[in-house]
């Protein structure tokens, strides 16, 4: 891609030591690849506690009646896991850690265009998830909303509602500052050469992702603020007993919060196409179309959000038309799929993790989009709402989506990041194991929803029995997965030897700098002279 | 990518600007004393949208910028004025 190989003799990013060393070191760098480093073990931390409570809560399930917990505390776990998942681990995700690390090098620049910025972003975003946390253990105890705090209950319950609303205000302006810092990275810190038609796909997703963030993110920031000043001065604009509309609450709410899953896919999706055209050894399939894919999607997906509210009361003349437009989504997204097949097609394919995580993202996905046009229609929307169809739909989206972009990700720059590699062989199996107890632990899940087992109890009459415990068998056998797959990657850590820089044979820019990166990745900036799948 | 170019605003816009605001927020609080039924809040929008545009204008220097950042900002309230739309179709048809 770019037309010399850079090699140097400065520390890596890891080994740097700036004016602080050690933690101190880490707690003040502004240095793009460390602040992603930064946000990969606070997020893995905060992923790994919202992975046990979902386990804790599949094995409330195993059985009808109680089993390890109450209605209540089943009803803050639920809370609980919601707000870890989805504020603290997939909205940030693949663009705070992977968007972090990468983006600069991929665009040939040494850093973001405000690095401090960059770093105040995760103080935020730590500062969020203290919030977040405390507002489990002060108070009247931990808020059993769920995640999407609706009026006019949120604003009865005695729970701790206003800290974690307000953990979740300051969680959104850490996402604002870093859509508004890659934005203007890519508007002005392109290589010379990199033209926007020229940028990896990765990062025009992120440009998506970053408008997403900047424009809907300060409309659940105000509703939470809403909520807030409802709940300690009882102005009356959601409560119906004092003059408001809870369905406005609902608008609000999913103004952002459909978005936000946009906010989560989007870069998903980058990392898949990154990926595939590595391992297909062919260019990508219809670069435009996917860039025109990731804006469709990302203005589309703003005027969907009615789709969650179809029992809610909303008129009959919303309804139809949020249902259309949700209908509407579906084409960029089918669009992005079939340039990922055709990319694969005749192509020299090197099946390694990455790709095998790639392949398995859009098996779920797949599956996750289908059933969202199950819920996206206003008739079979009644039947399943509020049931664990839904559970099963958007977590085959979001955990689906997301979360094996995120791992495939990880497969796929791990050699980059820390100069490692993995054990192929244990990491195959680790995805094998993994992809089997995801299938098993909300694949069931549809059928329950079909059934009529509603989401959010404790417990459930003895009908749903078999499934709930082939679901819970299933979230065992997944986390013995992750947990393969985890121990495979970080006893790579600890090996001798190093990766070699482009174990992949890739083209884009990361693949053609040093192995770790150094701290500013490139010792002159590169000139960009062809597109950044050159297979030719 | 390009050039930098600084676009200094003279110290008399300034304060022409200020004196504007200055001026925007008295009628604000004055507006609220003549009785126009639903239309105070329309005028209170409406004042403060004009607040708006001088201080994105001239103190965010969005008049001596390029096009691009215009015409950027013009897509950003375009979404959020058919965001609104789409919110009040609902209560328009409920």
């Amino acid at each position: 891609m770019a037309e010399q190989t850079i090699h140097h003799q400065e520390p890596n990013y890891l080994e740097y030591q700036g004016k602080y060393k050690g933690l101190a070191g880490w707690l003040t760098t502004t240095d793009h690849k460390r602040i992603g480093l930064l946000y990969f073990y606070s997020m893995m931390t905060f992923f790994l506690s919202g992975v046990v409570m979902g386990l804790l809560m599949k094995y409330e399930l195993i059985a009808p009646g109680e089993q390890i917990m109450g209605a209540q505390t089943y009803n803050g776990l639920f809370t609980l896991h919601g707000l870890t998942m989805i504020f603290l681990f997939v909205i940030p995700g693949v663009a705070a850690v992977y968007g972090n690390f990468f983006l600069p090098i991929l665009i040939g620049a040494k850093d973001v265009a405000f690095p401090r910025l960059n770093l105040a972003s995760w103080y935020l975003y730590i500062i969020g998830a203290i919030v977040v946390l405390i507002s489990q253990f002060m108070g009247d105890g931990p808020p059993d909303t769920g995640w999407t705090f609706y009026a006019p209950y949120s604003l009865k319950t005695n729970t701790n509602v206003v800290a974690a609303v307000t953990g979740a205000f300051i969680l959104g302006f850490s996402s604002i500052l870093t859509g508004l810092n890659f934005i203007v990275t890519m508007h002005r810190m392109r290589a010379p050469g990199m033209g926007w038609m020229r940028m990896p796909l990765f990062c025009w997703t992120l440009y998506g992702t970053g408008w997403i963030q900047l424009l809907a993110t300060p409309i659940i920031g105000i509703t939470f603020l809403m909520v807030m000043a409802e709940r300690l001065l009882g102005i009356g604009f959601f409560d119906p007993t004092i003059g408001g509309d809870p369905i406005l609450y609902q608008h609000l709410f999913w103004i952002y919060s459909h978005p936000a899953v946009y906010i989560m896919i989007l870069p998903a999706m980058g990392v898949i196409t990154e990926i595939i055209p590595t391992f297909a050894r062919k260019t990508i399939f219809g670069y435009t179309a996917i860039i025109i894919s990731s804006m469709a999607i990302a203005f589309v997906g703003y005027f969907v959000w009615g789709h969650h509210m179809f029992t809610s009361g909303m008129s009959s003349t919303s309804r139809w038309v949020f249902s259309l437009l949700t209908f509407l989504v579906a084409i960029p997204s089918a669009i992005k799929v079939f340039n990922w097949t055709a990319t694969m097609y005749k192509g020299s394919i090197n099946i390694q993790p990455p790709f095998l995580w790639a392949i398995a993202f859009i098996f779920v996905f797949m599956i996750g989009g289908f059933s969202g046009l199950v819920v996206g229609s206003l008739a079979t929307d009644i039947h399943v709402h509020d049931t664990a169809f839904v559970v099963a739909h958007f977590h085959y989206i979001v955990f689906g989506g997301t979360g094996f972009a995120f791992f495939g990700a990880l497969h796929y720059w791990y050699p980059k990041m820390f100069a490692k590699m993995y054990n192929i062989r244990v990491a195959n199996i680790g995805l094998l194991i993994f992809f089997i107890g995801f299938n098993l632990l909300y694949f069931p899940m549809f059928y329950l929803g079909l059934m009529g087992m509603p989401r959010r109890y404790y417990d459930y009459i003895p009908m749903f029995e078999p499934a709930n415990l082939l679901s819970t068998i299933g979230s065992w056998i997944m986390a013995i997965g992750l947990t393969v797959i985890l121990v495979n990657l970080s006893r790579a850590r600890k090996m001798t030897g190093k990766a070699v820089d482009d174990p992949w044979d890739g083209k884009t820019l990361e693949w053609q700098i040093q192995s770790p990166p150094t701290v500013e990745n490139f010792e002159e900036i590169p000139t960009v002279t062809t597109g950044p799948y050159d297979y030719k | 990518m390009s050039e930098e170019k600084t676009h200094v605003v003279s110290i008399k816009t300034h304060l022409l600007v200020l004196f504007t605001l200055i001026i925007l927020t008295v009628i604000t609080v004055l507006i609220t004393s003549i009785e126009l039924g639903p239309y105070n809040t329309a005028a209170a929008l409406v004042i403060a949208t004009a607040k708006a545009l001088v201080v994105l204008l001239y103190f965010m220097h969005l008049r001596f910028d390029e096009p691009i950042y215009r015409i950027m900002f013009g897509l950003v309230i375009a979404i959020f004025v058919a965001v609104i739309i789409v919110t009040f179709f609902d209560y328009l048809y409920r």
